[in-house]
């Protein structure tokens, strides 16, 4: 139950957060803070008694083998541990960061849901549970991006990211579908036992291709990158902890916990590695053109997902390593640099870094994090951020696993990190040296929930590093060997001894410090030759896909929904014949008309009646002679029913037409004079059209009294009606027990087309005044 | 409609279609009958005072807000399926119970009954609400 408990923690407090923030005002972050604390700690504990591997199963669904299968093993714990320990210093920040804010009560509630569904991610171990909290996860950060609800710019970044990460989430869900097919077995844990059928049951390609797909969108990996620095709407501590720390690690935690099962071959390897590459280096020089601080680590973001999934897709046991302290190292300097970025723009004012200097002075505290967090980043010894550095670059570097091409990725990875570097110096040095700048806000050290945060995870970059084997080496080891499926003992220190990869470190620092004092005048350099690129960059693509898909969306409207009644009875009645008439051509069934018996002479006159009210109905010269004549057409056909035994039909049917003719009352009052705006041709067309529709509908009675139908369920209903569910009255039986949930589903769409029906006639602005004057709501008396 | 003879036949007919809507409703496990048929008299009811009295006393007479008598119905609908969940069986499986009743004897009463008092609800709330909305139009 414990990890159930944990991960559910997060949606059960969630609609009590409003409520907890009107109790405690400021203080209610700082106390919401205590759960994802002591998730963390319950984790951290767990994992530390015995195995460490912790396994639960729920049933769920298990009909379908959806059962709550939830497991805590070294992968998950890296993950999780990060996602509560985070979080708690993100409530904290949140509550200083969005003080005063009318509905910061919402957005604990929303950030809690979204720790839910994100531990759900990382801690189950069913495929489709896994998927159900990946879809979770999206919706959640959708809420989070679209906050500012009322600035359109929000929406539309929500939307995005919403869509780009909704798509991934069907590729995710029809892979997952495929690997447990292929499997022949739901449980994460279990797959890799399968490797060998998986691989060769023919659906292994298929399989890669979706759940790579669904990861890279998750994970904003080129050409899916662009939704990740449009999330940055979003308010800071929302991007610190969805954007820079957790959810967009989703996609990279789903492809190393894959591996075991899929790694290992050309495919995964060439796609992770070439993709991580490119999301890594173009990752990398968009942040170096950005001015914005939000944009810049956004940037820096998808350029250091990259540096993670290139690392996986090369797939070596060191690679793999290197990988886990990569992504551990990130969470910490990334985390406090956007806390930083907020914090600067919530005591000043600026968000571009070309606008503030020298606020050492002034925010001193702030500052010192900021600078720990960006050396971090920048891979200066004796941070964390250098381990990780150093340890990517040797993991790319040709070895047993890595053939010559590693030269050319060691490469990549040093430019990457050279302008990475520039991007660290730009974001947490830059502002706080120089010369001082007049902001639009006196600047001054920000409160201690703003400084929490940032400091803590700026320290644990110093702290991993000088202590590995106390803060990183627990983490790392365990989560790199479930990533191998194998063990694994990540060499997490600071001194590795002179060599090539040490050199190349240097290197890209000495690099990217040239670069951050010329990075104006490179980034002005080149302009010219990006913009064009711009211009067919992924991002545009999504817009004249989204326009496009609008816009068929449009037009086929506009074809199809005319507005005109007419058009839609010729287009319903048009297919029926056409679908009806084609099938009694092609299969011939009423060759010979069936015996129907003997009509009773009562019968015939009442179909004679029947015919009357038609004929009635067609040719009125008014419309409440046209309603008369439709209601004799309805009650006849309700004697009919209680001549043939149906009497629960025949009540429905007389209760019906009365409510219509008074509906058709009330309707065509409104409407202008009975006129005929037909065309004789016109007129034509319609009789045909109608007969031809009336021909079809008696062909497929008299078809249907001809068949013989497969009585089996009607028989079950009929002999089961008393017994199993007290009641005489078959077709009540089925309304209200056997088939009770279409009937609920039923009553929910005719409530919703009242509604429908209520906001046509009420809310249409152009007669707003009448229906207000006619009494807006009942219940006034 | 300002009629003195539909507004003195309403004043007798809507208590007597009322009632009649509920015993149909009622009755309807075992006759023709059940929660639909039932509120689509109720609704013609009300139907018919609305176009004798007017929109609004109608709405006076309703007592309620429409949008809590759709709510309540699918609340009932929703708790008579849930009450199975409670009990471990699968959502919407009918529970029973008897309950002696003096004059009857065993009255068995059942979930199904409380689902079908949802759908009873629900058609009022709806057709009324759009009979509602249409007279309001007309006024």
């Amino acid at each position: 139950m414990t990890l159930l408990i944990a991960v559910l923690s997060g949606f059960l407090l969630a609609p009590f957060a409003p409520v907890i923030h009107r109790a405690l005002g400021r203080f209610s972050g700082w106390l919401i803070a205590v759960l994802p604390a002591s998730l963390a700690a319950l984790f951290l504990l767990l994992a530390g008694r015995g195995e460490g591997v912790v396994v639960e199963s729920h049933a769920w669904m298990p009909g379908l083998g959806a059962n709550l299968d939830l497991r805590l093993d070294g992968l998950s714990l890296l993950m999780a541990t990060l996602i509560a320990g985070i979080g708690a210093a993100i409530f904290v920040y949140a509550g200083g960061y969005l003080a005063g804010h009318r509905h910061l009560g919402r957005i604990y509630a929303y950030l809690l849901m979204f720790m839910g569904s994100m531990l759900g991610v990382v801690l189950a171990d069913n495929l489709i549970v896994l998927f159900v909290f990946w879809e979770l996860t999206s919706v959640s950060s959708y809420l989070l991006i679209g906050f500012e609800h009322a600035d359109a710019k929000a929406r539309k970044s929500a939307l995005q990211a919403l869509l780009v990460t909704g798509l991934g989430g069907l590729a995710i869900l029809a892979g997952a579908l495929l690997l447990g097919s292929a499997a022949g077995e739901m449980r994460i844990s279990q797959l890799s036992l399968h490797r060998e059928a998986i691989r060769e049951g023919g659906l292994y390609v298929p399989i890669v291709l979706l759940l790579v797909f669904g990861a890279f969108t998750k994970s904003a990996q080129f050409p899916f990158h662009f939704w990740l620095p449009s999330a940055m709407a979003a308010p800071t501590p929302v991007s610190a902890y969805l954007h820079s720390s957790t959810m967009v690690k989703a996609g990279i935690y789903l492809l190393a916990r894959l591996t075991p099962a899929l790694g290992d071959t050309a495919l995964w390897n060439g796609l992770l590695t070439w993709f991580g590459a490119a999301t890594m280096v173009v990752g990398a020089w968009l942040a170096f053109r950005q001015t914005v601080m939000k944009l810049i680590l956004a940037y820096s973001t998808v350029s250091a997902l990259g540096t993670i999934v290139m690392a996986l897709g090369v797939g070596t046991t060191y690679a793999v390593e290197a990988a886990m302290v990569f992504l551990l190292a990130h969470a910490f300097y990334k985390g406090a640099l956007f806390m930083v970025a907020g914090a600067i723009d919530h005591e000043t004012g600026e968000k571009d870094v070309t606008r503030v200097g020298g606020l050492r002075r002034s925010m001193p505290l702030l500052a010192g994090a900021g600078v720990l967090a960006a050396l971090s980043m920048a891979g200066v010894p004796p941070l964390f951020g250098f381990i990780a550095k150093e340890l990517t670059i040797k993991a790319a570097l040709p070895d047993a696993g890595v053939g010559r091409e590693g030269y050319a990725l060691a490469g990549v990875v040093v430019v990457s990190a050279a302008l990475g570097v520039a991007a660290a110096l730009r974001v947490g040095v830059a502002p706080f040296f120089g010369v001082k700048r007049e902001t639009k806000r006196e600047a001054h050290e920000p409160p201690a929930s703003l400084l929490l945060g940032p400091g803590v995870l700026a320290l644990l970059g110093l702290g991993a590093a000088v202590l590995p084997g106390a803060l990183a080496t627990p983490l790392v080891e365990p989560a790199a060997s479930a990533a191998l499926g194998g063990p694994a003992q990540p060499q997490v220190a600071l001194w590795h001894g002179l060599n090539l990869a040490l050199a190349l470190s240097a290197g890209a620092l000495a690099l990217g410090v040239a670069l951050f004092r010329g990075q104006w005048a490179i980034v002005g350099l080149a302009e010219p030759a990006s913009r064009p690129l711009d211009a067919i960059g992924p991002s545009r693509l999504y817009e004249h896909g989204l326009a496009a898909l609008l816009g068929f969306a449009d037009a086929q409207t506009r074809v199809l929904q005319s507005g005109s009644l007419r058009r839609y009875a010729f287009i319903t009645f048009g297919v029926i014949v056409l679908a009806v008439g084609a099938t009694f051509v092609l299969r011939r069934p009423l060759d010979a008309l069936p015996d129907i018996g003997d009509a009773r002479p009562y019968e015939i006159g009442l179909v004679l009646l029947i015919l009357v009210g038609a004929w009635f109905t067609a040719v009125a010269r008014n419309r409440l002679a046209a309603i008369a004549g439709l209601g004799l057409v309805g009650y006849g056909i309700a004697i009919m029913f209680v001549l043939f035994g149906a009497p629960d039909l025949a009540l429905t049917q007389v209760c019906i037409e009365t409510l219509a003719v008074v509906l058709l009352v009330l309707v065509f009052y409104m409407l202008p004079d009975f006129r005929s705006f037909s065309t004789r041709p016109q007129k034509v067309r319609d009789v045909l059209v109608a007969l031809a529709g009336g021909a079809a509908m008696a062909g497929l009675v008299l078809v249907v009294a001809d068949h013989q139908p497969d009585m089996t369920v009607s028989d079950y209903y009929a002999a089961n009606s008393y017994g199993l569910a007290h009641g005489r009255n078959v077709v009540n039986v089925i309304l209200v027990d056997f088939r009770a949930l279409d009937t609920l589903g039923e009553i929910v769409v005719l409530v919703v087309a009242a509604v429908g029906v209520y906001a046509l006639m009420k809310l249409d602005p152009t007669t707003r005044e009448g229906a207000s004057a006619g009494g807006e709501r009942g219940g006034e008396g | 409609m300002n009629s003195t003879i539909l507004r003195t036949a309403t004043r007798y007919l809507l208590p007597l279609l009322l009632v009649f809507s509920i015993v149909v409703m009622l009755q309807g496990h075992n006759k023709p009958g059940g929660g639909f048929i039932g509120g689509l008299i109720g609704a013609a009811g009300f139907a018919l005072h609305g176009m004798a009295f007017g929109p609004r006393a109608t709405r006076t007479a309703l007592r309620a807000d429409l949008v809590v008598v759709m709510a309540l119905g699918l609340a009932f609908a929703l708790v008579a399926g849930s009450l199975a969940l409670a009990s471990g069986q699968p959502f919407l499986s009918g529970l029973w119970v008897s309950v002696p009743f003096p004059g009857f004897g065993e009255v068995k009463v059942g979930t199904p009954l409380v689902f079908d008092i949802g759908v009873y609800f629900v058609v009022i709330g709806v057709v009324m609400t759009i009979v509602l909305s249409l007279l309001e139009e007309n006024a």
